[in-house]
């Protein structure tokens, strides 16, 4: 294993410049996650639209480089994208990191973080945003019906 | 014993990680394990394994023998009377059974619980939760400069209402040594009594409960070099007596009917059903194993690998090191490098191979005072070398640097 197969300049740089960093104004849905096991916590605002489009998305938190990166990241590839799609991004990159079949032209700037994989304690800091999100949606499809 | 000779009889230390030498620095977390303990354990099952107590066969006697035989040998660790050692599954068992059955027993409206905000959780809930139970308040005493317990800080919270004052005797996160046989007269002198968790203590130094004048002390068998899932509770024999019985079930009782029961004496009332048998054989074999290379020994050892990591972490630039500014008196020691996530500190370690914990060490109330959400935390035991300090050091330097990169 080796650092910098996990740390990679594209992974910094999320983590030193956070995408769509901060709340949104008027949010669907927000949910707030927490890792009791290192103390991260995220927080996730998400906007869908009546189509089930992902219209916008913010997050916030405090957390190591991989979680607050792979935040970033996820964020910034599922805004505009429809719900199904979204939760196939999720889904994805949960392969990804578990070692599996995994398209990776759905994951764009994610893919960068398949490092992760060599490191099975630090997959939990990489997939903590997509929980959030997975959470968001269940929620705004269960409480909204929406059909999308 | 010399060190090299020591360590090899950890088969565990031998191993490589990530293809490097096994920097094993977590023993805070868990201690590694002696042959003499693997042994003790197999034996046990090999030779001796039945139900204890129950059978009138000669194998159950002999299995009931290695039982107490444990018993004695732990509480030759801390200077107790085998009667005075209840076994459980561990530190916090130890602290949950004694909150439930002392906490409801002179726990209520108008008394008090001194504890302080740098407890474990394992010594903060318990309590908390019968207080809240009992419509008791919980106290916190205010830390000193470096992040102690002092006796003063605890006099200034202690009244007539105080019934229990329970502090740990090493923190686990700042590596602090409390004064405890000052806290027990203070306790004393106010009609309460005093809880020692000794998860990070007795492992790593003398411990004498008379001297001390500790009334109740928890501890873990598998941070001393013995099995995971067993470990102890020392409570002074007139207070063990006294204390109803939490866990009901079998070998803990003296007669049943279907409407009442009368319980065995301390320690049995509390060791309901079929206990950790083995693992007890393990924690007796550890004490042994502990005592046989005595505990002064091991507390130098630990206190000097700890100061030599504490003044080399120190001289990276860009590191900072909790706890104590001076001497340091555990081999606990806690830090962070600047601007990168203790997380991804320890991945970068771990790659090096070395093992720290990272993370809040179940102390959220003490991070959020430190003012970090996680921090790294190395910690020694009887089987660390000059070594491991350098290897500890080397990487974290390289860690430094290559975040420095990375982020550059």
């Amino acid at each position: 294993m080796s650092l910098d197969d996990v740390y990679r300049q594209v992974v910094m740089d999320h983590y030193q410049n956070p995408r769509h960093h901060g709340h949104l104004a008027h949010p669907t849905l927000s949910v707030g996650l927490h890792n009791p096991s290192c103390g991260d916590e995220l927080h996730l605002d998400v906007l869908v639209d009546e189509d089930g489009v992902v219209r916008d998305a913010a997050f916030e938190g405090q957390g190591c480089s991989i979680s607050m990166a792979a935040a970033s990241m996820f964020v910034d590839r599922v805004r505009g994208k429809k719900i199904a799609e979204a939760r196939r991004i999720a889904e994805t990159f949960k392969d990804l990191l578990r070692r599996r079949e995994a398209d990776r032209s759905v994951l764009g700037d994610l893919e960068a973080l398949e490092g992760v994989s060599q490191f099975p304690a630090r997959v939990k800091c990489a997939t903590l945003i997509m929980n959030a999100f997975e959470q968001a949606i269940d929620r705004i499809q269960a409480e909204g019906g929406d059909p999308k | 014993m010399n060190l090299a000779a020591l360590r090899s009889e950890f088969p565990l230390l031998g191993r490589t990680e990530n293809g490097k030498r096994l920097c094993y620095v977590d023993s805070a977390a868990t201690a590694q394990k002696p042959q003499v303990v693997l042994d003790a354990v197999r034996r046990y099952y090999v030779e001796d394994n039945a139900n204890v107590y129950r059978g009138v066969y000669a194998l159950a006697a002999r299995a009931t023998q290695d039982y107490e035989d444990a018993r004695a040998d732990v509480a030759a660790l801390v200077n107790a009377e085998p009667e005075e050692i209840i076994f459980t599954r561990g530190t916090t068992e130890s602290l949950n059974l004694l909150a439930r059955s002392y906490g409801e027993l002179v726990l209520g409206p108008g008394t008090n619980v001194v504890t302080s905000p740098a407890e474990h959780h394992s010594n903060l809930l318990p309590w908390q939760q019968v207080a809240l139970g009992r419509g008791a308040e919980l106290r916190f005493v205010e830390l000193g400069e470096d992040g102690q317990v002092t006796p003063e800080a605890v006099a200034a919270v202690v009244d007539q209402g105080t019934r229990v004052i329970a502090v740990a005797h090493v923190s686990n996160v700042l590596g602090t040594v409390t004064d405890v046989a000052r806290i027990a007269e203070i306790a004393h002198a106010a009609g309460a009594v005093l809880v020692v968790d000794g998860a990070q203590s007795v492992p790593h130094m003398p411990i004498d409960v008379k001297a001390l004048g500790v009334d109740f002390l928890a501890f873990s068998g598998h941070k001393m070099c013995g099995p995971t899932g067993i470990g102890a509770l020392y409570g002074r024999k007139e207070l063990l007596g006294r204390m109803p019985p939490v866990y009901f079930g079998g070998e803990m009782i003296e007669e049943v009917t279907l409407t009442g029961a009368t319980f065995k004496e301390a320690p049995y009332r509390f060791e309901g059903g079929t206990p950790n048998v083995a693992g007890a054989v393990g924690m007796g074999a550890a004490a042994r194993f502990l005592m046989s290379i005595g505990l002064e020994e091991i507390h130098r050892r630990d206190v000097e690998l700890a100061n030599m990591a504490a003044d080399g972490l120190r001289r990276i630039e860009g590191v900072r090191v909790y706890g104590p500014t001076g001497h340091r008196e555990s081999g606990v020691v806690t830090f962070n490098i600047d601007g990168v996530h203790a997380h991804d500190v320890a991945t970068a370690l771990d790659a090096d191979g070395v093992c720290v914990r990272a993370g809040h060490h179940c102390c959220q109330p003490l991070m959020r005072r430190l003012g970090a959400t996680s921090t790294a935390r190395a910690s020694f035991y009887l089987y660390n070398d000059a070594d491991d300090v350098q290897q500890l050091l080397a990487a974290v330097a390289a860690a430094k640097e290559f975040f420095r990169r990375v982020a550059g």
